[in-house]
Order: structure tokens, then C-alpha cells, then sequence
């Protein structure tokens, strides 16, 4: 009984950091439809600032004044004024990429701003480590008791308060139909603003309750704690807080249970406790109802103009001509001096881009044509890259290996893919993220797969004669790879599969009412997207020679999808523009202090903010503007007769309802009005004119 | 006797304690045009997604061509030949009306296989094109056929949805309330086409409509739906006249 004891306490604390985020995930999913994924980050934040006043021999209350009730709300507070107010009606990826942007850019600041010397954390009100009482002889020390009864306060208090002010009722009406809310008296943004703030101030509790936990105040710490919070939220289906509360709870006992009663020193009892979350999310999101659906519009979504998807313009062929004549010049010049004035250390950086291009096709094709959110790509990655290590070893050759990795890979992303099927959105990626977590923590540390730690080494392939072994001709041939590849992909998106992935991008509902298997298309999609992954992974293997799990951390999952959502997610260009200016800046910044170390991160997790703004992507908005600026010397240049098109289309875009016309056009930025990729006076068609 | 075209039995759909549909029994000859009428939250788009398989009715039975369709998903009972709009517009955002009736065609041939894309061969065919080039011309799109739909007025909007729902064509088309939006000329363009569609018979069309006058002119049958109930169901005039119907109107504005 003792030592069943002594199990479950320590988790009990756990358990409560969980319910804090878990509920504030919950309050800001139901008032802004938002999951933010960036509470881990303002978590972290608190912790941070928590412990640094304490060192500077702050008062304990001041510290938590300024820590909790200021600095975290005030985080959450501007997140919802500057971006998630615009996203409330918009789709699941327009409300997760600045999340991730978010989750990734907070924590990279902080550390810039204060820097990386790592501070013991410090405990809230008790002393944490003097033990208060035993319960049936196990020591109660002050963190576990200060945690728990804290935390199960504030939850009951805030239970309370939403239920008696309405404020609850509020919310739900608020992300229902922010209209109607409006139409009944509800002001929704004040009403959301409060939910942000109040649930900021939860994750800013979290973060001090738990610092003392880990030995130091690290952010990857506090996503970790993040994709608990998830599960625990997935417990009580997003919508039952006191649910939400007991989950967590347990979670965190469970997982200490499970750490103490499986037998010590296996990959299965130290992985599983942190992967542990993902079986619980993973059951709780198939299992539960909430997000099984996809997520049901704003009823009076008809009154507001449409969301609008991005869609590159169609050009005049002239500029057309000469961007890809440009773009072709570019890339030719590129590539001759790479090969012959670059120094060798260059060419590996360019082959490093390459190949993470093809990684990030596989986003291109899943989430930007198909509108399917992953942020597991990491685990198909390093599922190709060790299979392709695991091959080679057991003498396949190297060049059949990568193809062969692509094969298990896609075999991988078809599994993942079927229980994704019931679930709608936001839910597919937490789905996939958790896959990713649990791949990190458990899969890839056998000694079949990755080998934990230690790693595996991939040789160079060779075709017959040809060696690849140089960095010069492994360039050529991941450039074949990625040719190939980009190729596949482009035949599939003029293709049915592609046009079909964009219906269902467009409208699931609308597919399935044409005919469209959307079951089927999206198994194909996951499929082949992590068949490219895993080609990617195996590449990757192959040009570094030596890998190891630390490669493929989950946490580079969410860092692709930041990336090629910042530079543009809808085309292949984007996603090799990305792969380059990934690899080269990788290398630009490597020479930076370690306190600059997420320079790079953030560089693209700043860009990816403006995704609520531009979703086709900073690039490739850039490249529109250009083009839109050659397109109009293009039209004077030819004369004055061929604007009428033009005119047409202007009627045509103000006979839309008054209501669009009026305050709603102007109050949500993505609104077609300002959009780079609506049709605009010189955005208009010629082709068949 | 043939077996009817459509045929729902006891189809009863519960939210909550809310029943949306309840025990609602209809029958539908190949051709026929149909209206179903009756006061906001009456149950009409959910009959529809019940008939269509968007949700999951709680009891009964549906029947096409006298098969039971219910257990199948959405996309297979599409293909058995019923097209639908939404009231709710889905349409696909980022696409342009061509692409809309494009998709919905190859999808309605089933065409789709991946290594046929890859090796090029997914391309829309002339006939293909045809096809989509024509409807678009039915339903007065052609100028905005290659614009993306975000552009488009809710109107035209609404237009784009029954041009892709005639794609096919169906055997049965389901509209929720196509008129609604809509101006004079695009109203007179729907008239138009749906009266092309009752006098050919080819197509059985129920429409969900709060305009009465457009409902008159098109249909020969009226359904009328209270709190999810059947409440009268028989000739226009007939209909239009009974006291029940009268009474579940009344203040809904006409
Ligand atoms: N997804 C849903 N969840 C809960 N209630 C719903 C849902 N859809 C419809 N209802 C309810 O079912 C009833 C019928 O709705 P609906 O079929 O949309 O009516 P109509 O189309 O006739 O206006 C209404 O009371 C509505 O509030
Ligand atoms: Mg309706």
C-alpha cells in the first residue's frame, strides 16, 4: 500500500500542472475556437521570469504578481488583440500555424532576451522539498501539497465563476457564431479577450507550480507538459472542465505508476512515460465524440463573405513567361556556382536544402493541397531515414534502401492515417503529433530502429561504377531525388487525386455530396505524403552518415509545418524555397552564440504570424507583389485595351451582400477584399479570352 | 408497383431532447418535383442530411430505387445519382466554378487512382470539358467561370452549388433553399433551369424554399414540415389551403 503510495503522490502535482493548461486549453478552444498550442510557450515564460526575480531576491509575492498575473495575461491578451480575433470563422490551419509560430517564437525571444543560464527554479508558497506530513507513512512534501490544493481551487473557482456569470454561456455562443453572439447582445470580443486572459493566467500557473519539478526551466519541458495538458483536455471533450481536472490528475498519477511498476531500465518504462499522453490522447480522440466531426461553421456563415483560400492568380502569359524564365536563370546560375565556385562545405549546405525540400513537399501535398494538418511529419522522417540505416547494414544497397524506406514509411503514414479518419481538423494533428511523440520516446530507441542515443550510420549509395560519396555527386543525386519527387507531385495536383484533395480542402461536406471518397483520399494523401517524408529521412541518413533519434524529435514536426506555412504551403516552389533558405540560413546563423541558437526558428516562426494575414505564405506574397508590379508595366506597356476584363470583374465583386460589403469585410483581415490572392483588377484571366 | 425513386420510413432524428425529425414517411416517383415548406428549424435540412447521409438518423429507413441506402457513407449514395446543395454553402474555396463542376465530374466517373496522375493520365477530357463548359452556360456562369469562387456574390454562389449538384445528371436533386441570396436575374436563371428540369422529367427535384411563388411555379407536390413533423403532404393548391398549414406559417412573413 506504502509503496503504491509512493507512486502516486509525486504524480499528483503532475497531474495538476496538467489540469491548469488543460483547462485553459479548453477555456480558449470554446471562446475562440483556437487550440493554442502556444500556452506550453507562455508557460515556460512564467516559469522563467518566476524564478528570476525570486534569484534577484524578489519578495515570492511580487515574483508571482509579475509572473503570473502580469506577464502571461498580458502575453495572452496580445495574442488575441493581434491575431486570433481575425481567425475566429477561419479553418483549423489558419488558427494552428500562428499557434506553432507562437509556441516556437516565445520561448526563442525569452531565451535572447534573458538568456540560457539555467536557474534553479523555485517553488510558489511552501517550502518544496521539506516534507509536511506523511500519508500512510509517505512523506507529503510542500510542492505536492501546495500544487494540489492550488490547483484545485482555482479549477473549482473558475468552474464557479463561468457557470454563475454566464461568462461560460457566452463563450460557447461566442464560437458558435460570433454573429449571432453579437445579435443577441453578446460582445463577442470582449467576451473572448476575457477568456484569453483568464486562461493565460492558468498556464502561467502551471509554469510556476511545475518548475520545481525539473531540474531546470527548459521549453521543451514545457511543450512536453503541453501534449499532456492535450490529452487531458481530450478527456473531457474539450468541453467538461471538472472531467478535465480528473483526467489530468490521473494522467499524471498513471504515468508515475506506470514508472514504477514497469521493470526498470527498459526503452518501454523510461519512454512510455512520456509518450504515455499519446495513447491517452490517441483513445480519447477516437474514442470520444467532440472532434470526430469535422468542425461545424458559423450558422450564419452565409451572411459573412467566405473564407477565403489562397489561389495564385492567373497571369498574363507574357509575365508568366518571363518569371519562369527568371526563376529558371536563378536557379541554373545557383547551381553552377555551387558546383564550381561554392567550397565543399556549401555544397553539403545545398544538399542539405535539397533534401529538406523533399521533406517539405511532403507537407505541401498534405496539408497545402489537401488542407490535412500533420504535425507528425518528424516520425515519418525518421522512420525512413532509420529503416534506410537498418537496410543498408544488413548489406541492401544504399540507393534501394531509400526507395525501400519510402515504402515503409508510406506503410507507416497509411496506419496513422486510419484512426486520423473519424477525426476532423485541429484533432488530426494532435493526433499525428502525439504518433511523433511516441515515436521519439519509444519507437526509434530500439535497437532495430534508431538505436536510441548511439545512433546508426548510413554509408553513400552507389549506382554500379558511380559512387556517390562525395558531397558533389550526392548533390546531383538528391537533385534527381527532388526533381523526381517535385515532379510526382505536380502530376498529382493537376490530377484528379489533387483536384480532389483541393475539394476537400475546400469543403468536406461538399466532396462527400459529389462522390468524392474522402476516407480514401485522405488515406492516399497521408500515405504518399509520408512516402516523400520518408525518401526525405532516408536522404537525410545518407548525406549526414550518422544519425540518431535527435534528428527526428517531435518537436521538428512542428518546425516544418512553421516553416513551409511561412514561406508558402500551396506550391512545390515554396516548399524547395523553403528547403533552401532553411539550409542556408541553418548555416549562416551556426556561427551565432549559443543564446542565438533559435535565431533561425524564429526568423520563421515570426513569418508564419502573418499566415492569419497571408496563408499563401511571405514568399510567395513577395513574389506575387513582384509579378502583380510586372503585370501592370506588362498591361501599360501593351495599351489601354485590354483593361475592360478588369472592369468586369470589379462589378462582379460588389454585388456581394451588404453585410460582407460592411463591417465584416473590413474587420477580418483575410478578407478577399485586401487579398493578395483574389482576384484583382490585373489578376484576371486571359488565358481563353 | 415499381419501387419509388426515394423512400424514407420513420425516419425520426433527435438533438437532445430537440426532435428535428420525427417518423417523417415520404415517397417520390422518378421525376416528380416536390417542395417541402414550413418555418425555420422545421426540420427541412435535416431531412435532407439524413436523406444524403450527412447525419445519422436515430430511427427508419431510407430507400433509393429500392435499395436501403441508409448505412452507406455520403459519397456512395452520391454516386447512386443524388445531387444536393447546401443551405449552408459548400462550395470549394480556392477553386473556380469550372474546377467545381471538373472535380465533381471525374469524382462522379469514380476516376480517381493515383497512378494515373502520376503517369499524367488525370487530366479532365474534352468531353469532360464539354460537359462543364455547358452547364456553366445553363446556369449563366460562363463569365465568372474561371474566377475563384470566394469572388463570387452569395447569388452566384448559390448558382455554382446547383450547377455542380446537376453534374451527372442525378436521378434526384435535393436543393435547400436555392433561392435565398439571390437577385432578380440570377432568380429568373434558376427558374428557369428548374422548370427545364420538371417539364423534362429526367430529374426528380426537391426543393426546400421559403418563396412560395417560386415554389408554386415549380412544383406540382408540397410537403409541408412542423417541429418535425409531416403535416400535410399533397397538391399544391390543397396544400396551400389547409388550416394546419396556415397556422404553422403564420408570422413567418408571408
Ligand atoms: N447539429 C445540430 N445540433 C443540434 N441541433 C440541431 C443541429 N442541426 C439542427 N438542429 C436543430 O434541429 C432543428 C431542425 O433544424 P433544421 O433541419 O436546420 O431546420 P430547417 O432547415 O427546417 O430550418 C432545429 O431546432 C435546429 O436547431
Ligand atoms: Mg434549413
Amino acid at each position: 500500500m506504502s509503496l503504491f503510495l509512493s507512486y502516486l503522490l509525486p504524480g499528483i502535482p503532475y497531474g495538476c500542472a496538467y489540469a491548469l493548461m488543460a483547462v485553459g486549453l479548453v477555456l480558449t478552444y470554446r471562446a475562440s475556437g483556437v487550440f493554442n498550442l502556444a500556452f506550453g510557450a507562455q508557460a515556460y515564460v512564467s516559469a522563467v521570469v518566476f524564478s528570476i526575480a525570486l534569484h534577484d531576491g524578489w519578495p515570492g509575492w511580487a515574483a508571482f504578481v509579475v509572473a503570473v498575473l502580469l506577464a502571461s495575461p498580458a502575453i495572452g491578451l496580445a495574442m488575441e488583440r493581434l491575431l486570433f480575433r481575425y481567425t475566429r470563422t477561419a479553418g483549423p490551419l489558419v488558427k494552428l500555424v500562428p499557434a506553432l509560430g507562437l509556441l516556437i517564437a516565445i520561448p526563442a525571444v525569452t531565451q535572447m532576451v534573458i538568456g540560457t543560464a539555467t536557474r534553479l527554479p523555485s517553488s510558489l508558497v511552501l517550502e518544496p522539498w521539506k516534507v509536511y506530513f506523511h500519508l500512510a507513512s509517505t512523506p507529503v512534501s510542500g510542492e505536492e501539497l501546495s500544487t494540489t490544493v492550488i490547483t484545485v481551487a482555482v479549477v473549482a473557482a473558475f468552474a464557479l465563476v463561468l457557470r454563475s456569470s454566464g461568462l461560460g454561456l457566452r463563450m460557447r455562443a461566442v464560437v458558435e457564431s460570433p454573429r449571432m453572439a453579437e445579435l443577441s447582445g453578446v460582445r463577442s470580443d470582449r467576451t473572448s479577450a476575457t477568456a484569453w486572459v483568464l486562461s493565460s493566467l492558468l498556464a502561467g500557473l502551471a509554469g510556476v507550480l511545475l518548475a520545481p519539478l525539473y531540474s531546470t526551466v527548459s521549453a521543451s519541458n514545457f511543450t512536453a507538459l503541453l501534449v499532456a495538458a492535450i490529452a487531458a483536455a481530450a478527456i473531457g471533450s474539450f468541453t467538461s472542465l471538472p472531467i478535465t481536472l480528473i483526467g489530468a490528475i490521473g494522467l499524471g498519477i498513471a504515468q508515475q505508476l506506470l514508472a514504477g511498476y514497469l521493470p526498470s531500465g527498459t526503452i518501454l518504462s523510461s519512454g512510455l512515460r512520456p509518450a504515455f499522453p499519446f495513447v491517452v490522447l490517441a483513445v480519447a480522440l477516437v474514442a470520444g465524440r467532440t472532434l470526430r466531426q469535422p468542425e461545424a461553421g458559423d450558422p450564419l456563415a452565409s451572411c459573412d463573405p467566405p473564407a477565403v483560400a489562397f489561389r495564385a492568380p492567373t497571369r498574363l502569359t507574357e509575365v508568366t513567361v518571363g518569371s519562369r524564365a527568371f526563376t529558371a536563370l536563378v536557379v541554373g546560375m545557383l547551381v553552377a556556382t555551387t558546383l564550381v565556385l561554392v567550397p565543399g562545405n556549401w555544397e553539403f549546405v545545398f544538399t542539405l536544402g535539397i533534401v529538406l525540400s523533399i521533406v517539405f513537399l511532403s507537407i505541401t501535398l498534405l496539408t497545402g493541397m489537401g488542407g490535412q494538418i500533420s504535425l507528425g511529419q518528424a516520425a515519418f522522417v525518421g522512420a525512413g531515414a532509420f529503416t534506410a540505416g537498418q537496410l543498408a547494414m544488413h548489406s541492401v544497397p544504399v540507393l534501394g534502401a531509400i526507395v525501400l524506406a519510402g515504402v515503409l514509411a508510406a506503410a507507416l503514414g497509411a496506419v496513422v492515417a486510419l484512426p486520423a479518419l473519424r477525426l476532423g481538423g485541429i484533432a488530426v494533428g494532435l493526433l499525428t503529433l502525439s504518433f511523433a511523440l511516441l515515436a521519439t520516446n519509444v519507437l526509434f530507441l530500439y535497437p532495430w530502429s534508431g538505436n536510441g542515443a548511439t545512433g546508426l550510420t548510413v554509408p553513400r549509395p552507389a549506382l554500379g561504377p558511380i559512387s556517390f560519396a562525395g558531397n558533389g555527386a550526392f548533390f546531383w543525386l538528391a537533385l534527381v531525388f527532388l526533381v523526381v519527387l517535385a515532379g510526382v507531385v505536380k502530376l498529382v495536383q493537376w490530377g484528379t487525386t489533387g483536384q480532389e484533395l483541393a475539394a476537400l480542402r475546400g469543403s468536406e461536406r461538399g466532396s462527400a455530396a459529389v462522390g468524392i471518397d474522402v476516407r480514401r483520399l485522405r488515406v492516399v494523401a497521408f500515405t504518399l505524403s509520408a512516402a516523400i517524408a520518408g525518401i526525405g529521412g532516408a536522404l537525410y541518413a545518407s548525406l549526414q552518415q550518422s544519425i540518431s533519434v535527435n534528428d527526428f524529435n517531435y518537436e521538428f514536426s512542428l518546425i516544418y509545418v512553421v516553416v513551409v506555412a511561412a514561406v508558402g504551403v500551396y506550391s512545390v516552389a515554396g516548399a524547395i524555397e523553403a528547403g533552401i533558405l532553411y539550409a542556408v540560413l541553418m548555416q549562416l546563423t551556426s556561427t551565432l552564440p549559443s543564446r542565438y541558437s533559435s535565431l533561425l526558428a524564429l526568423v520563421f516562426a515570426l513569418a508564419a504570424l502573418t499566415y492569419v494575414r497571408h496563408s499563401e505564405g511571405v514568399v510567395a506574397y513577395a513574389k506575387a507583389w513582384v509579378l502583380d508590379r510586372a503585370e501592370q508595366l506588362t498591361r501599360h506597356l501593351q495599351g489601354p485595351g485590354l483593361s475592360l476584363a478588369g472592369e468586369a470583374h470589379i462589378q462582379d465583386r460588389t454585388d456581394r451582400p451588404a453585410v460582407a460589403s460592411g463591417d465584416a469585410s473590413a474587420e477580418h483581415p483575410g478578407s478577399p477584399t485586401e487579398h493578395p490572392g483574389s482576384p484583382d483588377v490585373h489578376a484576371v484571366p486571359r488565358s481563353h479570352s | 408497383m415499381a419501387a419509388a425513386l426515394l423512400e424514407t420510413a420513420g425516419l425520426t432524428k433527435r438533438f437532445g431532447s430537440v426532435a428535428a425529425l420525427f417518423e417523417v414517411s415520404l415517397r417520390l416517383d422518378a421525376g416528380e418535383t416536390v417542395g417541402v415548406i414550413g418555418p425555420n428549424g422545421a426540420g427541412k435540412t435535416t431531412l435532407f442530411d439524413c436523406i444524403l447521409g450527412v447525419l445519422q438518423p436515430d430511427a427508419g429507413s431510407v430507400w433509393f430505387e429500392g435499395t436501403r441506402i441508409d448505412r452507406l457513407p455520403v459519397f456512395r449514395r452520391s454516386l447512386l445519382g443524388i445531387g444536393r446543395t447546401f443551405q449552408r454553402l459548400e462550395l470549394f474555396s480556392g477553386m473556380t466554378p469550372r474546377e467545381h463542376l471538373l472535380v465533381t465530374e471525374r469524382a462522379r466517373g469514380a476516376q480517381g487512382a493515383l497512378w494515373k496522375d502520376v503517369l499524367g493520365m488525370g487530366l479532365p477530357t474534352p468531353d469532360e470539358k464539354r460537359q462543364a463548359a455547358d452547364l456553366l452556360d445553363l446556369v449563366g456562369l460562363t463569365d465568372v467561370a474561371d474566377a475563384p469562387v470566394e469572388s463570387l456574390s452569395l447569388g452566384r454562389s448559390r448558382l455554382v452549388e446547383l450547377a455542380r449538384a446537376l453534374v451527372g445528371p442525378p436521378k434526384l436533386l435535393l436543393l435547400d433553399e436555392p433561392s435565398s441570396g439571390l437577385d432578380d436575374a440570377e432568380r429568373a436563371t434558376l427558374v428557369s433551369v428548374l422548370g427545364r428540369l420538371g417539364r423534362t422529367r429526367d430529374v426528380a427535384v426537391v426543393v426546400v424554399e421559403h418563396d412560395l411563388d417560386l415554389v408554386g411555379a415549380l412544383v406540382e407536390r408540397l410537403v409541408v414540415l412542423d417541429v418535425g413533423r409531416v403535416i400535410a403532404d399533397g397538391p399544391v393548391e390543397a396544400v396551400l389551403a389547409d388550416t394546419a398549414v396556415r397556422r404553422a406559417y403564420l408570422g413567418v412573413g408571408r
